[in-house]
C-alpha cells in the first residue's frame, strides 16, 4: 500500500520536476548511507529496541561516593523483593576480577573492598520489571566507611596510593635537543581544560543472551566488538568462542561509548538466571558510566627568536585519568608527542603525568590528549604574536611544520603535512561581514535571539588554531582488520567487523565494492564476533585499515572473475576494465556484464591490511609512535558581549589535510560534527564534580552546543594530497577538528577581549572587560 | 512488529495498580478531581512533572491533566486589567498579540527554553514549580501579579504572587491555581536573560523591568540569583524621580549607569565586615553574577526608556 503511494507520488513529482539525478556510485561520489532513511524515520534498531521471549530487566547498584571504604555489602533484602530473580556482586564474578582497556587491568567488575570514583559499579540485580530491579538495587545495603577523595591531580602525587597499582598510570619525560637553548622572547602560561563528556545522544543499552552450551550472546552498541568479547570471556571464566558479541545500532560515538560497568552485569545475570536480561541506562546512570575526555593541565614556555620562530619549547603536562587507567597511557603518549603542536622545534623538554584521581575516570574521546595541548600551544603562539607585535598568523607561518621535518619524539613526518597550505587558506578567505546593513532585531548577538547582547558592548575577534592528531593507533598496537567481500548474481556483500558508529564505513565500504568490482548493489552484513576481528572503531581506523582490507578483498574477488575471461582471449587482467556492471577490455574487442561473467557463482575472498608497524616512545619519549597523521587550520571569528562575557561564534573556517575525499557530502557533516563538538569544549562542554562527584548528569546541566550555538561552518579547502602509505591516500577527518576548534575559538576570543583565556570551557567572567 | 508482540504478556508500567488519569475540562471539575483523589498531582505541560517521572524520582499514584481546560487556556480583560489563564503555553504568550499587551511576559516566554518546551510548558506550571530560574517569575513579580486560586466547592481567593514564590501563603490541599491577573500598564516593558550561551539555556541571571506612567514608577526585579526574584525598590524609586517624565521619559545616561550598579549593589550586597573590620572581597563569580545584574539592569532601563 505504502510502496504504491510512494511511487504514484514519485511518477506524479517526475511530471512537473526534471528526472531525478542518478544515485550516485563509486569513491568520490556523494553516496547516501544505507540506513538515512530509517533513521531518519525512527524505525532503525537501536541497542534500546532489543526484546526477547521472557526477558528480564537489569539495574546496577553504583557507589554514591567518591573514595569510600566498603565494610559490608547485603542483598538479602535486595534478593527477598518479590520479582527479583538475581542479585550478583563482586563474590558471583567467576573469572578475572579485574578489566581494563588499554594495557592495564585494574578495573574491578564490581567494587569489592572500596569504591574509587562516583558511579563505581557495585551489585547489579535482574527482575521482571525495570522498576523492581531499581528498586531491589536500591535496596542492597552497602554500608561505606567514607574516605577523602583526592580529586587535585597535583595532589595524587603525595597522596597515599588509591589503588595497588599507585597513583602514577605513567610518565613520558620527553627530551629531544638542547636544555640550553635559549630565545631572545619567553612566553609562559598555565592553562586548564575542563572535562568533556561524549553524551552520546542515545544512552548505553544492552541485551544478554544466555547460550544452551554455557556460552552467553551480548547484543551491544559496541564500537570494539573482539574487545568486549575478550573482557567478557576472561571475566566469566569461559572461552572466548563461548562469548559471542552482536553488534546493534550504535546511537552515536565519538568516544569509547560503552560502558563495560554495565556490559559485564548483563552477562552475569542472565549466566546465572538462565534468562535473557536487558538493560537500558537513564541519562544520568549515561553519565556515570562511560569514559570522560581527560581534564589537563599544562604549563608551558616558550623561547623564540625576534623574528618569532621558536628555539624551544618546555611544558609540564597533568592529565587526570580519573580512578583507573583505561587508555590514559595513549592519551599521554599523543599529548606529549604533540604537546608543541604542528610546529617545527629543534630544542623540546616536555613531561608527561597521567595520575590516578577518584574523579570519574577518563578516556578515549576522539582527539585524545593533542586537542588539550592544541589549546595550550596555540594560546602561546598568540602570546609570542603579542610580545613581538606579530600577526598570530603569521607567526604560525614562521614555524609550521612540513613532510620531512621532525617531531619533538624524533620521528620524521613522511605523510603529507601541508599545514602552511591550509593557514594561508584559512587566513584568506574573506572575513564575514558585519550585520551592519541588516535590521537590528535581525542580529544574532551573543546571549541568542531574546537575549541581553547589546551591540555597543559587542566586540569581534579573529583567531587560529592548528591542529594534529595521529591516525590509528600507536607506539606498536597492532592495527590489523580483516574483510570478506563476495559476489553473487550482480550483488556484492561485505562481511567486516568494523563497527559503523556514524563514522560512515559502510557507505564507504560500498564504494570501494562498486569501484573495485563494478557492482552497484552492495551491502555490508551486520557485525558479531564470529567474523575476524577488525579492531576499535577509533582513531580514523576504520577508513584505513578496514577500508583497505575491504579494497583488497575486493581486488582479489575481481581478479577472480576476470582471470577466466582474461586467460580465454589472452590478455592479462590489467587489461580488462570493469564500470557500470560491464566488462570491457582496452581496445573494446571484449565486452561482456559482470553478471554474464559470474554465470551463476559466487566468488568470496578475505583480505587483511595491516599498516606498517610503530614502536613504544622510549624512556626519554623518543620513537616512531605513529603511522599516520592529519592537520587542520581553523580560523574563528567570535563576538563577544565584554561586559557579560557572553561568546557567539560566528563562523569557522576550516581548511583541512584529508587524502583524498572518497565522499564529499560525508566528509563535509564529519568536519562539521567535529567542529561543532570542539565548540561545545570551548564554550559550555563541562562536567562539573565538586568532591569527585558528577553535578548535574543531564543535558540540561551539561549544556550540548544547539543550532544556534554552532556557527557557520565554511569548509574553505580541503588538501588533496595523497597518503601513498594510507589506502586510497585518504585520511580520515572526524578527530581533527575537533582539535583545532577549541583553540581557534579560544584564540578569537583572546582577539576581542585581550584577556588571557586560559581556561575550556571559556567561562563569562574570563571574557568580560573591565575598567573602561 | 513481530518482535515488539511479544510484549503483550508482560506489565510495561508500574508494577503497582495502574495509574488513574482524569482529564477535567472546567477548573471545577479538576478541582474535585483532586479533592476525591488527594494522592493525585495535577500536570500541565509537564516538562518539569514528566522529567522528576521518566527519572524515577516520581511516581504519582494518580494524575489530574489539566490540559483539556478551556477556560484557562486564554486570557480576558478585566477592568484594567488582564485575567491570564495558568494554562496559557509560552508558545501563545511569546506571540504577537500577546506581545502587544503585556512585552515583557511575551519575551520571558521566547526566551523560555527551546520550541519543543515553550509549546508544552505553561504559565501556571512555572508559577507552581517556583523554579529559580522560572523565567515568567521576575515579570510576574515586577508586575506585581496576582494569583486566583481556585478551591473546592467553586472557591477563589487571590493572593499576590510574591507570596506564594515567598512561602508567606501556601497552596492547600486540592487547590489549583486558576488565573493570573497582571495590569495593562500601556509602557515599555523588558525583559533579558544572560544564559552564557547562543542557544536556550537557563537564566544565570534575569531582569524585568517594567514603568508604570501613570503612577510615574519603574518596577524591576531580578530572577535566577536568589530561590526568587528579588525587587530592588529603592532603586526603584530612586531611578523613578530622575526620570522627567513628561518630556519623553529622558534620563541622564550616568544615572542608567548608577541604576544598574544600585540594582546589583541591592541584590548581591557585599560580604559581612569580618571582625576586624575589613571588607572581605566577593569571589569572582559572585563579582561576576553583580556585573552581569548591574549590566542587564542598565540595558533594560535603558531600552525602556529609548
Amino acid at each position: 500500500m505504502s510502496n504504491d503511494a510512494a511511487t504514484a507520488e514519485a511518477t506524479g513529482a517526475t511530471e512537473t520536476a526534471p528526472a531525478p539525478e542518478p544515485i550516485p556510485h563509486g569513491l568520490g561520489a556523494s553516496l547516501p548511507p544505507a540506513d538515512a532513511r530509517a533513521k531518519t524515520e525512527g524505525t532503525f534498531p537501536y541497542a534500546a529496541d532489543l526484546w526477547a521471549e521472557g526477558l528480564l530487566w537489569a539495574a546496577v547498584l553504583r557507589s554514591p561516593h567518591a573514595h569510600a571504604r566498603i565494610v559490608s555489602i547485603d542483598t538479602t533484602h535486595a534478593r527477598e523483593m518479590p520479582g527479583v530473580r538475581a542479585v550478583v556482586t563482586h563474590e558471583d564474578v567467576p573469572g578475572a576480577p579485574l578489566h581494563g582497556r588499554g594495557s592495564r587491568a585494574d578495573r574491578p567488575v564490581f567494587a569489592s573492598d572500596v569504591v574509587r570514583h562516583h558511579g563505581e559499579p557495585i551489585a547489579a540485580v535482574a527482575a521482571d520489571h525495570p522498576d523492581t530491579a531499581r528498586m531491589a538495587a536500591a535496596a542492597v545495603i552497602v554500608e561505606y566507611e567514607v574516605l577523602h577523595p583526592v580529586t587535585d591531580p597535583e595532589q595524587a602525587f603525595e597522596a597515599e596510593p588509591l589503588h595497588p597499582d599507585g597513583n602514577l598510570i605513567r610518565h613520558i619525560p620527553l627530551r629531544h635537543g638542547d636544555p640550553e637553548a635559549a630565545g631572545e622572547v619567553v612566553v609562559e602560561g598555565l592553562y586548564r581544560i575542563g572535562r568533556q563528556d561524549p553524551a552520546p545522544i542515545g544512552a548505553e543499552a544492552g541485551l544478554a543472551v544466555p547460550r544452551p552450551d554455557g556460552g552467553v550472546e551480548l547484543y551491544l552498541a559496541s564500537t570494539d566488538p573482539h574487545g568486549d568479547r575478550d573482557t567478557a570471556a576472561d571475566c566469566y571464566g569461559l572461552s572466548p568462542e563461548q562469548v559471542k558479541v552482536v553488534v546493534t545500532g550504535v546511537p552515536g560515538a565519538t568516544a569509547d561509548r560503552e560502558d563495560q560497568g554495565f556490559q559485564l552485569p548483563l552477562g552475569l545475570l542472565a549466566l546465572k538466571t538462565g534468562c535473557p536480561v536487558k538493560l537500558t541506562a537513564t541519562r544520568e546512570e549515561s553519565f556515570l558510566g562511560h569514559v570522560h575526555r581527560h581534564p589537563t593541565l599544562l604549563r608551558y614556555r616558550h623561547h623564540a627568536d625576534a623574528g618569532g620562530r621558536v628555539v624551544k619549547v618546555e611544558a609540564q603536562i597533568l592529565l587526570d585519568a580519573g580512578a583507573y587507567a583505561d587508555t590514559s597511557s595513549d592519551a599521554l603518549a599523543a599529548a606529549v608527542a604533540f604537546a608543541c603542536g604542528p610546529y617545527v622545534v629543534p630544542n623540546a623538554f616536555i613531561e608527561g603525568w597521567a595520575v590516578r584521581t577518584n574523579n570519574p575516570p577518563s578516556g578515549h574521546v576522539r582527539g585524545e590528549g593533542a586537542m588539550q595541548v592544541c589549546a595550550a600551544y596555540e594560546a602561546q603562539m598568540d602570546k609570542i604574536a603579542k610580545k613581538l607585535g606579530l600577526d598570530p598568523a603569521e607567526v604560525r607561518l614562521r614555524n609550521v611544520l612540513a613532510t620531512g621535518d621532525v617531531l619533538p619524539t624524533g620521528q620524521t613526518v613522511t605523510c603529507p603535512a601541508p599545514v602552511a597550505e591550509l593557514l594561508q587558506a584559512v587566513r584568506d578567505f574573506p572575513l564575514p561581514a558585519l550585520p551592519k546593513d541588516t535590521p537590528e532585531d535581525e542580529w544574532l548577538l551573543p546571549g541568542g535571539p531574546e537575549g541581553a547582547g547589546e551591540p555597543g558592548a559587542v566586540r569581534r575577534g579573529v583567531g587560529y588554531g592548528i591542529g594534529m592528531v595521529h591516525l590509528l593507533g600507536a607506539e606498536g598496537a597492532d592495527e590489523v582488520s580483516t574483510a570478506t567481500v563476495k559476489v553473487q548474481d550482480g550483488v556484492a556483500t561485505v562481511l567486516c567487523a568494523a563497527v559503523e558508529t556514524g563514522q560512515g564505513f559502510t557507505t564507504l565500504a560500498r564504494q570501494i565494492v562498486q569501484e573495485t568490482l563494478g557492482v552497484d548493489e552492495v551491502h555490508v552484513a551486520p557485525v558479531d564476533t564470529d567474523q575476524p576481528p577488525a579492531g576499535a572503531g577509533c582513531r580514523g581506523r576504520h577508513t584505513w585499515v578496514s577500508g583497505g582490507a575491504v579494497e583488497r578483498a575486493a581486488k582479489m574477488v575481481r581478479t577472480q572473475l576476470l582471470q577466466p575471461l582474461a586467460h580465454q582471449f589472452g590478455m592479462s587482467t590489467e587489461l580488462l576494465q570493469i564500470a557500470d556492471g560491464k566488462i570491457t577490455s582496452y581496445d573494446g574487442v571484449l565486452s561482456t556484464t559482470v553478471a554474464e561473467a559470474l554465470d551463476g557463482k559466487e566468488l568470496w575472498a578475505t583480505a587483511q591490511c595491516r599498516p606498517h608497524p610503530t614502536e613504544p616512545l622510549d624512556e626519554t619519549g623518543q620513537g616512531d609512535a605513529f603511522v599516520g597523521m592529519a592537520f587542520c587550520a581553523i580560523r574563528a571569528v567570535v563576538d563577544v558581549d565584554i561586559e557579560i562575557g557572553s561568546v557567539r561564534v560566528v563562523e569557522l573556517a576550516v581548511a583541512q589535510d584529508v587524502g583524498r575525499v572518497l565522499n564529499p557530502a560525508q566528509l563535509t557533516a564529519r568536519i562539521e560534527a567535529g567542529v561543532t563538538q570542539g565548540v561545545g569544549i570551548a564554550l559550555t562542554e563541562n562536567l562539573r564534580t565538586p568532591r569527585g562527584l558528577i553535578r548535574h548528569p543531564d543535558l540540561t546541566g551539561y549544556a550540548l552546543p544547539t543550532a544556534l550555538d554552532a556557527p557557520d561552518i565554511r569548509i574553505v579547502k580541503l588538501v588533496e594530497e595523497r597518503d601513498v602509505v594510507a589506502p586510497f591516500g585518504a585520511k580520515a577527518v572526524s578527530a581533527v577538528p575537533v582539535v583545532a576548534s577549541p583553540a581557534a575559538v579560544a584564540s578569537a576570543v583572546r582577539a576581542a577581549t585581550g584577556r588571557p583565556v586560559n581556561r575550556l570551557p571559556i567561562r563569562p567572567q574570563a571574557a568580560v572587560v573591565t575598567g573602561n | 512488529m513481530g518482535q515488539r508482540e511479544g510484549a503483550v504478556g508482560l506489565t510495561t508500567h508500574a508494577p503497582q495498580a495502574a495509574q488513574a488519569v482524569t482529564l477535567p475540562t472546567t477548573l471545577d471539575e479538576a478541582v474535585a478531581a483532586l479533592a476525591a483523589v488527594p494522592a493525585a498531582v495535577p500536570v500541565a505541560g509537564g516538562t518539569d512533572l514528566m522529567a522528576a517521572v521518566n527519572s524515577g524520582q516520581l511516581r504519582p499514584a494518580a494524575l489530574v491533566g489539566l490540559g483539556r481546560i478551556s477556560e484557562i487556556r486564554g486570557w480576558q480583560y478585566q477592568d484594567g486589567h488582564a485575567l491570564l489563564g495558568a494554562g496559557l503555553t509560552h508558545a501563545r504568550m511569546g506571540r504577537p498579540d500577546f506581545a502587544a499587551l503585556i512585552p515583557a511576559l511575551a519575551a520571558a516566554a521566547r526566551a523560555a527554553g527551546p520550541p519543543q518546551i515553550r509549546n508544552a510548558g505553561t504559565l501556571g506550571g512555572n508559577i507552581a514549580s517556583a523554579a529559580p530560574t522560572g523565567d515568567a517569575l521576575p515579570v510576574l513579580a515586577a508586575l506585581e501579579a496576582t494569583l486566583i486560586i481556585a478551591g473546592p466547592d467553586g472557591a477563589r481567593r487571590e493572593m499576590p504572587v510574591s507570596h506564594l514564590l515567598a512561602g508567606m501563603e501556601m497552596l492547600r490541599a486540592g487547590e489549583l491555581i486558576g488565573y493570573v491577573r497582571v495590569p495593562l500598564l500601556h509602557a515599555p516593558q523588558v525583559f533579558l536573560k544572560a544564559t552564557g550561551r547562543t542557544g536556550p539555556g537557563r537564566a544565570m541571571a534575569s531582569v524585568a523591568l517594567v514603568l508604570d506612567p501613570a503612577r510615574r514608577g519603574v518596577r524591576c526585579a531580578v530572577g535566577a540569583i536568589a530561590p526568587m526574584p528579588l525587587r530592588p525598590l529603592e532603586a526603584e524609586q530612586w531611578v523613578a524621580s530622575l526620570i522627567d517624565w513628561d518630556n519623553g521619559r529622558a534620563i541622564v545616561p550616568e544615572a542608567l549607569h548608577a541604576f544598574g550598579e544600585y540594582v546589583a549593589a541591592a541584590c548581591i550586597p557585599e560580604a559581612a565586615p569580618a571582625e576586624d573590620g575589613s571588607v572581605p572581597q566577593l569571589p569572582p563569580a559572585v563579582l561576576h553574577l553583580r556585573r552581569t545584574v548591574a549590566a542587564l539592569a542598565r540595558r533594560a532601563l535603558g531600552r525602556a526608556l529609548s
